[in-house]
Order: C-alpha cells, then structure tokens, then sequence
C-alpha cells in the first residue's frame, strides 16, 4: 500500500478502444498474407520452369462452379451477420447454413479435381515443379477453407442448440473477417494458378 | 468440501512442490507466462554458452583436434539456431510479457490462453530441437544434431545430402516455434491496441509499449516467410516436391532469397525490444524526459518498414545484377539513418541529465556504444564490394557479434538490473552489478574486437580449424580468451539473480523513482495487477502523482 498506489486515479468514462478481437483476427490474417505472398511468389517463379511435362494448360480445369460458390458464401456470411445482429436468428442460422454449404461445395470440387488430376492425369506433387507448386499453393488455401468450415459448423451447432444471441454478434463477426480472408485469398490464387499460369 | 475457512491457511501453508509446478505450468498469467519465457531463455543461454566454449577451445589454437569437424558442423548450428530462436526470441517476449500489461495498466495480456499456448510452444520447439541429440539420425550414426547451419541453405537439407532426421528436427522445432512467435505477436498488438488503460492514448503510450507493438507487427510479417520456406522444405524432404532441387529445375537461391526475407527483419525483432528497455533505462537514470518522444517513434516505426526491404545484402555474393545491388546497399544504409535518429535522441536525454550510474545505466551506456560499432561495421558491410570481399568472414561473424552480444546481451542486463526487483521484490547486488558488467565489458571486448582482424586477413567463418603461419593464431586465441572473461560474469550474474532473490534489500514499488506505470504496483505485483484501473493524462504518469505542482499533463 504506497502513496502512489492509492493516488491514481479511477479510470474515466468516455475511453473507447479498438476490439481486441478484430486486431487480433487482423494481425492473424497479416502473418497469413504473408505465408500466402511466398507461396505465391514461388509459384510464379516457377511458372515454365518445369523440366519435364505436363503443363497447366493440358491439364488444368478451370473450377468454375466452385469459386462461385466460395466467392458467393462471402454475401451469404455477410447476411448471417447482418441477421444476428438485428435478433433474427432463424435467418442466421439459413444463411450461416448456406455459407456452409457453399464452402464444402467448393472444397468437394478440389477433392474431384485432385482425384481427377491424381489418378486420371498422373500428376502429383512429384511430378515436376508445376505439381509441387499447385499443390502446395492449391492445398494450403484448401486447408484454410477446411479450417474454416470447421468454424463454421461449430458454430452452427451451437447455434442449433440455440447457444447463439444477438450479443455474439462480434465474436462471429471476427470469424467471418477469417472467412472473408479465405475468399480473398482464393480470388489471388485462381488469378495466379489458372489465369496466369495457365 | 470439508475445508472451513479457518483451515485454509494450514492448507496453503502446506501446498507442496507439485502444486506449485501444476500451478505454473496451468497458468495464464502474463506476468508467470513472461517469467516462464525468460527462465527457460536463460538455460538456453547457458547451452548455446557451452557450445561457444567449446567452439573457442577449437579454434583457440592452429590445428587442433579437439572437436571432430562434424561436431564443429552440429555446434555452430546449434548455437546459432539456439541464440536466435530459444534465447533471444524467449527472453524478449518475456520481458514484453510482463511488462507491457503493466505498462498499459491492464490486467492481462489481450488473450491469456493464447499467450500460454505461445509460451508452450516455443518451449516445445527448443526441446523438439535438442531431442534430436537422442533421435536424429544421420548417414550411419544416431543419435545427431542438425549440421545445416542456421540459415540450413539448400541444397544441403534435400535429403540427398542430409539423410536422415537431424534437419528434420531443425524444421520441425523451428516451425513449432513459429507458430508459437506468431501468436505471441498477434497477442502483443491486441493488448496493446486494445487494452490500454483510460487516457493512455498512443501518444502517451511508454516507448517500450509503442516498440513492442512494432516488434509485434514485424513478427507478423517476419517469421511467415520463414513457416512458409519451412513448409517448402518439409514438402521437399517429405512428400517428394521440387521447391529447392536443382535436378527437377528447382532454386536453392529462392530459399536464401525466403530465409533472408525472415532472416534479415528477425534481426530487428531482436534489437527493437532492446531499442524498447534503453528508452526507458536511459530517460529515468538520466533524470529527463526522453528526448525527442515523437522522433523515437517514427524512427522504430520506419525502421520496421525498411528493414523489410533490405534482405538480399546477404546474397550480394550469389550474384545479382546491379541494380539488385545498388537497390539493397541503398536500403540497407538508409536504415542508418533512423537508427541515428534514436542513437542521438539517447544521447541528448543524456545530455545535461542527472546522470546516475547504476548498474542498468552502465550497461545501457555499454550498449550505446557498441550497438553503434556494431551498426558501422555492418554499414560497411552493407557496401556490396566490400562485402564480396569479406562476406563469409570472421568480419561478419564479429559484426553481428557485435549487435548481438554487445547491444543486445548488454541491453538484456540492463532490463535484468532496471525490472529484477520490479519482478521478485528484491533488488540485485549493485557491487557484484558493476563486477558483472566491468568483467563482461572486458571479456566483449576481447573476444569481439579481435575477432575482426582474423576476418579481414581472411579466415572464413565456419571453418573448424585452420593451418599455422596464416597469422590468425594470437588473434583467435584473444578472442577465446575473452570468452573465459563473460563466463566469469554470466556466472556472477547467475550468483547475483540467485542470492539477491533469497538475501538481497526489499525494492519496494519503486526504487529507480521512474515514472511509468509497473512502478505504481507492488514488487512483485499482484495476479491483478492494479486493485484500480489506472487513467493517465501524461506519458510520465508516476511524474504526474509525485509532481501535482508541475504534471507533465500541462505540456502535452
Ligand atoms: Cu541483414
């Protein structure tokens, strides 16, 4: 007990601070950005450098449907959110249902274009540096996607058991800025796999 | 429960070894979390410690044999990838741990199970990485340390010239402790962001916050490149891919290129904390104000940004066009600059100052000036012709050497000496202070000036012994005899830390008379930090509560 101690003062009323939860998600998606720019650095790097065939353009198929369902599960998100938010919560659990399905439409895509790729075309991480840079970059985003799918099903759960109010809003919101990062991410990677690259 | 009240004390009288490891190993408290973080850096001091002796022993003389040339190979891995990863990182983060709460006047660090999954996973990493002493294998051994490097260049970790495990090892601990900096850097920006206390707005925030929350954002951006390049490595020894294999057409410049986009920010995610306790070490034993507040914090800010571009003045050797080169000498000496921007502003809160010469100020003047050599060779390394010449020297050895040992080792005293009794309560031994500091100076300087000499004659770093008549002898048997000399006062420091924390003199809250807020709470403070919220109104709170005739809040 010094003087000091009891001297400071009690803390003022009006002092708003940035939620820690959006910068800690911000900073989160940063270090990811920059795990993703390396990758993606070495991917074009690698571009018309393999040794031996095939190339992107004879086997590569562009997924059309998927991204469009990854891309649009950012809106679906989005009205989630904007439903939680206003107590809606049979519109929330719709749409965060949807954004579900979405995603796990678009991750089932890679599965068949991986298969397709693998036991079709023969082509594997192995087979030149095409393949390992497809499949690293093409993966790590994949395993962003689960991650988040993951999220999302939990959350769906909870909300299920009605676990859900208006007062998480925030805290779904942090993790939809993690979706959000996924989709935007996916729009880098296609541009550099299958326009560039292709 | 059967326990009345009255029985309670009996029972926590009685509470034994095991509760108390259970309860540090289950915490999540920042301040148990940051001592955990700087214990275990400390052991790892003393490892990588070890392992440069026995390097000096080496190449104490011409041709000697008492280390195998793969034991040499194992031990500058070790000590590097160790100094780096498991003291350096550690014992930074610790102190941030600790004192950036305090500082800001919050409770606890913005996610405190974070924080100890940080923690535990930084300790994992170092332990992952000396396990491979009894399960790394190599060619026909087992039982091997990773022989890499610390920067592991391709193509030596593909498997074909580093069969086995060991590298593994090297990857796998380095990317577990990644993971662990990530999160803990994430962690730093969200407390400091989020967490400040009623009226500590960012331009009143203590400089150590305000570079702490730089080094949070270069961790960021900083040990990715590395998870990444790691990633690749792993798919290469693994799963079979190409990323650093010449026969498939792959690049073994593209790793240096990824290593050093980590490898050179790294060096400032080290040195800013260091920049962080200087600010507050110097200001407080000169009795001022910092000098120049605003400055200090675009020079650590700007620093931050450029030191982003400068990587590639480690591959000024592997050959780049030259424009290449004039691009990264150029960056490299702009850092220069804000760098003097921070050096002049210490030497100005010196300036007229009441200037008392306690321990944590010796060492921090120790570190004015050899952190400033150290910047000057490295300027001169940063010039690309010079560098083809002495690249891979004992130059660059002393170099970083210098920054390392002289600023940031010195600078690591000076927080042990200045936040020791905030920490335990005790204050640590001023008398043994100054042999600590005078004996290591001595032993620095020794070891560390000489070490030069050899680099400039041409003795490349890395070599585990050298022939007779090259004129390095006298020089390197100096520098290993200056190694004796900081041994003697790591282990007087030890002494000190030991008996201080049984014997030494109470601190009380605030025995530097400082002014920021981890000196408005007890010593060792309480789990909550402060029993009130504190609200501040300057950048010298403590000032504001011991002046109310003349508070800082007037002139700001
Ligand atoms: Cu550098």
């Amino acid at each position: 007990m010094s003087a000091t101690e009891a001297n400071i003062p009690l803390g003022e009323a009006a002092w708003e601070l940035p939620s820690r939860g959006k910068v800690g998600m911000g900073s989160l998606i940063v270090a990811e950005s920059a795990i993703f720019t390396i990758f993606v650095v070495a991917y074009i790097f690698y571009i018309g450098k393999s040794l031996s065939g095939p190339t992107p353009r004879e086997v590569l198929r562009v997924p059309i449907v998927g991204t469009i369902c990854l891309l649009s599960s950012s809106f679906t998100m989005h009205w989630a959110i904007a439903a939680l938010r206003k107590g809606r919560s049979g519109a929330f659990r719709a749409f965060w249902f949807l954004t579900f399905l979405l995603g796990a439409i678009f991750i089932g895509g890679t599965a068949i274009e991986w298969h397709h790729l693998i036991y079709q075309e023969n082509f594997t991480i192995q087979t030149n540096l095409f393949g390992t840079t497809y499949y690293s970059l093409v993966g790590l985003h994949a395993s962003h996607v689960i991650v988040g799918l993951i999220g999302l099903a939990v959350i769906m759960i909870l909300a299920v058991l009605g676990k859900i109010r208006p007062e998480h809003t925030e805290r779904c919101e942090v993790f939809s800025l993690y979706w959000h990062f996924v989709d935007a991410v996916w729009v880098v990677v296609f541009t550099t796999v299958y326009i560039v690259g292709r | 429960m059967a326990a009345s009240t009255d029985s309670l004390p009996r029972f926590a009288a009685r509470k034994n070894a095991l509760a108390v490891i259970y309860e540090w190993l289950g915490t999540a408290d920042h301040k148990k979390i940051g001592l955990m973080y700087i214990v275990y850096a400390l052991v790892f001091l003393v490892v990588m410690g070890v392992e440069a002796v026995l390097m000096r022993i080496q190449l104490a003389h011409a041709n000697s044999s008492f280390l195998s040339p793969e034991v040499f190979n194992r031990l500058f891995t070790l000590h590097g990838t160790t100094g780096v990863f498991f003291v350096g990182m550690p014992i930074l983060f610790g102190f941030g741990n600790y004192l950036v709460p305090l500082m800001i006047g919050a409770r606890d660090m913005a996610y405190p199970r974070l924080n100890a999954f940080s923690f535990w996973m930084t300790a994992f990493g170092g332990l992952l990485l000396y396990a491979s002493f009894f399960a790394g294998n190599s060619v026909a051994q087992a039982g091997i340390a990773p022989d890499v490097g610390w920067f592991a260049y391709a193509p030596l970790t593909a498997t074909a010239f580093s069969p086995g495990h060991s590298t593994d090892y090297w990857n796998l601990a380095l990317l577990v402790a990644g993971v662990g900096s990530i999160s803990g850097g994430v962690n730093f920006i969200a407390t400091i962001l989020g967490l400040r206390c009623p009226g500590m707005t960012l331009s009143r925030m203590p400089l150590l916050v305000w570079m702490n929350l730089v080094m949070g954002g270069l961790v960021l951006v900083t040990i990715s490149p590395l998870t990444a390049a790691q990633l690749m490595l792993l798919a290469d020894r693994y799963l079979g891919a190409h990323f650093f294999d010449p026969q498939a057409g792959g690049s073994v410049v593209m790793w240096m290129h990824f290593f050093w986009i980590f490898g050179h920010p790294e060096v400032y995610v080290l040195i800013i904390p260091c920049f962080a306790f200087i600010s507050e070490i110097v200001p407080v034993f000169s009795r001022k104000a910092i000098f120049g507040y605003p400055a200090m914090v675009a020079a650590t800010t700007s620093i931050g940004f450029v030191s982003l571009g400068v990587w590639a003045h480690h591959l000024f050797t592997i050959g780049m066009p030259s424009y290449g080169n004039a691009f990264f000498v150029l960056t490299t000496m702009v850092v220069a600059v804000p760098t003097g921007i921070k050096i002049f502003n210490w030497l100005a809160t010196m300036w007229g100052g009441r200037i008392r010469f306690a321990t944590p100020m010796l060492f921090a003047v120790g570190f004015l000036f050899q952190f400033l050599i150290g910047g000057l060779t490295g300027i001169m390394l940063a010039t690309a012709p010079f560098d083809w010449q002495l690249a891979n020297s004992y130059f660059v050895v002393a170099h970083f050497h210098y920054v390392i040992v002289g600023g940031i080792l010195f600078s690591i005293f000076a927080a042990f000496y200045y936040w020791f009794p905030k920490m335990t309560g005790r204050l640590l031994n001023e008398t043994l202070g100054k042999w600590n500091f005078w004996i290591l100076l001595v032993g620095f300087h020794l070891t560390f000036d000489t070490m030069y000499v050899p680099g400039l004659l041409g003795m490349p770093r890395r070599i585990y012994t050298y022939e007779a008549g090259r004129g390095w002898e006298s020089w390197n048997l100096i520098t290993s005899i200056g190694v004796i000399f900081q041994g003697v006062a790591v282990l007087i420091f030890v002494y000190n830390m030991v008996w201080s924390y049984l014997r030494g003199p109470l601190a009380g809250n605030d025995p530097w008379d400082a002014w920021t807020l981890e000196w408005a709470t007890t010593s060792p403070p309480p789990e909550y930090n402060f029993a009130q919220t504190p609200a501040v109104r300057s950048r010298r709170p403590l000032w504001d509560i011991k002046h109310p005739e003349d508070p800082d809040s007037k002139y700001e």
